[in-house]
């Protein structure tokens, strides 16, 4: 039997000026069901939740309308008082008395009649209410940081320094990503492999920190807080434990005319390697794919040589399972190659190179000890052309978005260059200079006052050779679109920023969801950047979006800061308005007749599959199952069952027909 | 039609008409009181049988609300509405109901001025189409067999 | 076999010779031309500079007049008219409205179901397979093959080749023993119909086309529009005042190539039309021709 108590606040003059509230407490309590019923002036206040409280007590309530402000302002105060007074919190409804009626139409006697149909309404609705308790979801305090560049890094070292345990897997060899391959960084132009490696070593030493390189995710099962992780160590053909790093094996290696993938192909390097000679973990690799031995069966001398006996040629890929309770993705970004532009010439001109090429030549441990040089005959170039907006902004090449890093980079080539080269002349062609960041304008007009970059605001349509020169031909815009013929030695082509080679693959294994560009998608563009709509896994860094060193450090601190939220308590407690599978006895177990319609609307991917078996573990049917865990109840899933055997705790199908049937009639 | 008192039940999502309709309050904007709102999770929630309930209980007109496309708040709960009315609209309009008397809308939760002005445009176009008597007639004889069916 | 053939202004005027070297080779292949029962003008740059429903409206016409007739396909040896058709083709196929106007203002029933072709898809699809076996000569030169705009651009529309580096005209004339080399104003503008209001803009544009390639060592320019060889050829004199040089590199059309290749008279292909003489040395083939026959008759 129902014993609903409703409490019609005037919230001083702002309900009780339109609505007679006393004449509205007194019809409700002709409704068969309510027990009690009262107006007061203030609900919200001590005194009025005092009153709530008692009367749950005195009369006994098991349900309490409250016909108020909106429930969006004080749904969760009545709620609290519900649970002080013993009373099971989700019985209690607020009816929107003030914003959607006091407030919006005229002193009436049809707003009165407005405000007994909306109290009434609650009040058939709050009979059907069911005591539901927050749930549970127990939480395994390990993170799993996926890309060890240098937002990798940021993020497993502030999980790590909280206290709690984190794996870094990379799938290079080596830790440090793309920022490892910088020579200086902007605005400072600091060394940028000085304030990784550091860094680097830090993540190598820490006690909670276990990093698996040249590894990679192999499948993800499970749920915040409770992921269950496969990684695949790739065979790096090495004992690590018995490796010292020596590099013995490195220098003898017969096999060393492979295309070194960390110099962006302006180097060479061994079959048997290590990235670049600060590499974390310092210890080698062989490329299977081009060593002597296994494409062709012989040589070994790297096992003849070493002297702690650590090669070793059987060794195969390891699969290890993680218990995980977050995830974070960090897997950067990549450029566009030269060869995605025909008029530039496909990408068969060896002085025109991009912007992580450039890198590699201006860095002192690169290919050129920091000279710039030209690919093709190792001259110096006394002319370099740079190009602004590669393939960004450029719907045609289908890359709209800008890649926002480039502008900066750009003025730091010229910069650089013009340090090297005191009579090398740069041309910068571009479009716009963004330099929004701290320090960064004052950058790029160094660029232009100090060291005499030339800006020339327009585009490149064609670049050919001739006499071995590269024949740049733009536009100068700001001078009314003369046309502008640059003869250079080289040229720096200032690429688009892409997702990571394999992210699309990677998102389906987590199932984060990724945009038409590849990036991964965040839960919300302004107030959500580090979370994703998966709960558990969270965004650092440049896969999320392009992105400079400052904001990826931010995000992965952000990402971060999440994790640790989500660590701090042993168990997450979620709100209990989620959907559910409807079960009954056998032989029916459920009307869900398993045509999975549901699994797919799920945005969260909250639902799966549950085997009703008998006793002797023989599947009888196969139905949907919400994780409640994951589920936050929209609600879709409901509306689209056919059967109708999914329904929601807070707005069930009984709850949300009385609804109806009870605003619109006189029960 | 003298006098004619519409009778309008909204349908809306709690994260953005709702919260829109809240604004409206706090904006003290006026309104007609023909339309009580019925709070849903999302737009996603909705079951269109319920909007048949509506009618068959007394409802003149009908408003759906929600988040505008890309916004939902559970991400793709708008545009499984979207979809369902679009396929339901034809239904009805094929069974003879009176579908001008339905309105989908998306009202945003800063989108005050536009909820006002939503309900009084549906007001004045259900009063201008009158009361809803013909979907009483068509679905007299499952009332008369079927009172108070709460579910299905 | 048969196809449709849009000769357009200019094969009937000042590239007659075009016209000539096109319908030659025809023959030799046995292909028909069926030239469009009372074709009009395609509208050419003046029209779109002036009015767009004119400018769809002519090519609209003469496609509409092609499905009357029964054509299916059309080949189009003039750059101009073949992008001038296909842009038509295109943007009625893109906009109902637009559609129904050019067909209320043209008065006549259009389905833009006709295939257009320019005269290198032309050669790819009906001459190439069957050039070797007729083969009486071979180039010995290096030739630059020079595509100009209209063939290539907007990609988006014709979708012929690749836009910023073609080379379709390049394989026929492999195939006509010449050394097609790699160049950098393949695609480069020559300055089109400024020819009589900008003499000096041609002169400028032409001729660093023509200084690129004579730089690479090109002996010969093959093109496949009338308005390129116009600007490269007729205007010679004054691309040579204008850049202070003598260069002497004869333009020859594609077809004309093929023509002299598969051993037909200078004359039939209107080779003494020419302002800058052609005297490109062939090699013939008649000898080398039998033996190559001979062995692939003993390797069967």
């Amino acid at each position: 039997m129902a014993r609903i108590g409703v409490f019609i606040c005037h919230c001083g003059e702002n309900i009780s000026s339109t609505v007679d509230v006393v004449n509205v407490a007194d019809e409700i309590a002709k409704i068969p069901g309510v027990v009690h019923s009262v107006d007061y002036k203030y609900m919200c206040s001590d005194p009025g939740q005092t009153l709530i409280i008692e009367a749950i007590k005195e009369h006994k309530l098991t349900g309490v309308i409250v016909g108020a402000c909106s429930p969006r302002m004080h749904e969760g105060t009545f709620r609290k008082a519900l649970e002080v007074a013993g009373l099971n919190p989700y019985m209690c409804e607020m009816a929107n008395l003030r914003e959607h009626c006091s407030w919006v139409h005229e002193k009436s006697q049809k707003t009165t009649n407005k405000a007994y149909d909306l109290v009434k309404m609650l009040v058939e609705k709050v009979k059907h209410n069911e005591s539901l308790h927050s749930i549970k979801v127990p939480v395994t305090k390990t993170a799993l940081v996926i890309g060890g560049g240098v937002a990798g890094i940021q993020a497993s070292l502030d999980i790590a320094n909280a206290g709690h345990n984190v794996f870094l897997i990379e799938r290079e060899p080596s830790i440090g990503g793309h920022m490892s391959q910088l020579s200086e960084t902007f605005p400072t132009l600091d060394c940028s492999q000085c304030i990784l490696t550091p860094r680097m070593v830090e993540i190598a030493q820490h006690p909670n920190i276990t990093l698996y390189t040249y590894s990679e995710v192999e499948k993800v099962e499970g749920f915040i807080g409770n992921f269950k992780v496969t990684i695949r160590k790739k065979a790096k053909s090495l004992d690590e434990k018995a490796c010292t790093g020596c590099g013995l094996c490195i220098t003898k290696c017969p096999n060393k005319k492979i295309p070194n993938e960390f110099e962006q192909g302006l180097g060479n390097r061994t079959a048997i390697y290590v990235p670049f000679p600060q590499a974390v973990p310092n210890k080698p690799v062989i490329d299977k794919i081009n060593c002597t031995y296994y494409t062709k069966g012989k040589c070994k001398i790297c096992e003849k040589v070493c002297p702690t006996k650590a090669i070793r040629f059987d060794q195969e890929d390891e699969l290890v399972e993680l218990q995980i309770g977050a995830i974070v993705l960090a897997t950067g970004f990549d450029i566009k190659k030269t060869d995605f532009f025909p008029e530039y010439g496909y990408g068969k001109y060896k002085d025109i190179i991009d912007g992580l090429q450039f890198e590699r030549l201006a860095s002192a441990s690169g290919p050129t000890a920091g000279a710039i040089r030209r690919p093709s005959d190792g001259k110096e170039p006394k002319t370099i052309v740079f190009l602004a907006c590669a393939g960004s902004r450029d719907s045609a090449k289908g890359i709209p978005y800008c890649s926002k890093i480039c502008c900066m980079y750009t003025a730091k080539h010229a910069m650089l260059y013009q340090h090297k080269v005191h009579d090398g002349k740069a041309y910068i062609f571009y479009m716009d200079i963004r330099a929004a960041g701290k320090n960064y304008d004052e950058f790029t007009r160094r660029a232009i006052e100090e060291d005499g970059a030339n800006y020339i605001r327009g585009r490149v349509s064609r670049i050919y050779e001739r006499n071995g020169k590269l024949i740049v031909v733009g536009a100068d815009t700001l001078m009314g679109a003369v046309p502008v013929e640059i003869e250079a030695d080289m040229v720096v082509l200032a690429t688009a920023a892409i997702s990571s080679k394999g992210s699309e693959d990677l998102a389906q294994k987590l199932h984060v969801s990724y945009d038409q560009y590849h990036f991964f998608a965040e839960a919300h563009p302004k107030l959500k950047p580090v979370e994703t709509n998966t709960a558990g896994i969270m965004l650092a860094g440049a896969c999320q979006s392009p992105k400079d060193i400052p904001e990826s450090v931010s995000a992965a601190s952000g990402a971060a800061s999440k994790v640790i939220g989500l660590f701090s308590n042993s168990e997450l407690s979620r709100d209990p308005l989620i959907a559910y599978v409807n079960k009954s006895a056998p032989p029916i177990f459920s009307t869900c007749v398993g045509c999975f319609i549901c699994e797919s609307v799920c945005p969260y991917n909250a639902i799966g599959h549950e085997e009703i078996k008998d006793r002797d573990g023989v599947i009888i049917k196969t139905i949907a199952y919400i994780n409640p865990s994951l589920c936050q109840g929209c609600g879709t899933c409901v509306a689209i069952c056919r059967t109708k055997s999914i329904d929601i705790h807070g707005y069930s199908n009984k709850q949300v027909y009385t609804e109806v049937i009870s605003l619109l009639n006189d029960i | 039609m003298e006098n004619f008192e519409p009778k309008i039940v909204a349908f809306v999502c709690n994260w953005c008409t709702y919260a829109g309709a809240d604004l409206t309050g706090t904006s003290r904007i006026k309104y007609s009181a023909n339309v009580k709102i019925i709070r849903f999770p999302c737009t996603g929630r909705i079951d269109f049988m319920l909007l048949l309930k509506a009618f068959a209980n007394g409802a003149d007109g009908i408003m759906v609300s929600g988040c505008h496309p890309n916004d939902c708040h559970y991400t793709s709960g708008n545009f499984h509405a979207r979809r369902r009315w679009i396929v339901f609209r034809t239904l009805l309009d094929f069974l003879g109901i009176d579908t001008k008397r339905i309105v989908f809308s998306w009202v945003s939760a800063a989108e005050g001025v536009k909820w006002a002005e939503m309900v009084n445009n549906t007001v004045s176009e259900i009063i201008k189409l009158g009361p809803y008597k013909e979907y009483q007639e068509i679905a007299k004889e499952y009332l008369q067999n079927n009172e108070e069916d709460g579910n299905e | 076999m048969k196809i449709g053939f849009y000769p357009g202004c200019s094969l009937s005027g000042t590239a007659r010779e075009y016209n000539e070297s096109v319908v030659a080779i025809a023959n030799a292949f046995q292909i028909e031309l069926i030239t469009i029962s009372d074709w009009n003008c395609c509208g050419a740059t003046a029209a779109h500079n002036i009015n767009k429903i004119l400018s769809l409206s002519l090519p609209a016409r003469i496609l509409a007049l092609a499905e009357k007739d029964g054509l299916t396909e059309i080949v189009v040896p003039c750059a101009a008219c073949y992008n001038r058709l296909a842009s038509a083709k295109y943007h009625l196929e893109e906009n109902e409205e637009l559609k129904n106007e050019v067909t209320q203002t043209i008065e006549l029933d259009y389905t833009g179901n006709v295939q257009i072709i320019n005269v290198i898809q032309f050669i790819e699809k009906y001459i190439l397979n069957k050039l070797e076996k007729k083969l009486e000569k071979t180039f010995l030169q290096k030739v630059a093959c020079y595509y100009g705009c209209l063939l290539v651009r907007p990609n988006k529309v014709l979708s012929f080749d690749r836009e910023e580096d073609p080379l379709l005209m390049d394989n026929v004339m492999k195939k006509l023993g010449a050394d097609s080399i790699d160049w950098a104003f393949k695609t480069e503008c020559c300055g089109a119909g400024f020819s009589v209001s900008q003499t000096e803009t041609v002169a400028r544009l032409s001729g660093k086309i023509i200084e690129d390639a004579v730089l690479r060592g090109a002996e010969a320019i093959i093109v496949a529009c009338p308005m390129c060889h116009s600007n490269l050829d007729m205007r010679r004199k004054e691309i040579n005042n204008y850049m202070n040089t003598k260069t002497d590199i004869p333009v020859i059309y594609i077809t004309q190539a093929i023509g002299l290749a598969i051993g037909l008279s200078e004359k039939d292909l209107g080779i003494h039309r020419h302002f800058v003489p052609v005297n490109l040395k062939m090699e013939t083939l008649t000898e080398n021709k039998h033996i190559i026959e001979n062995l692939v008759k003993t390797e069967e």
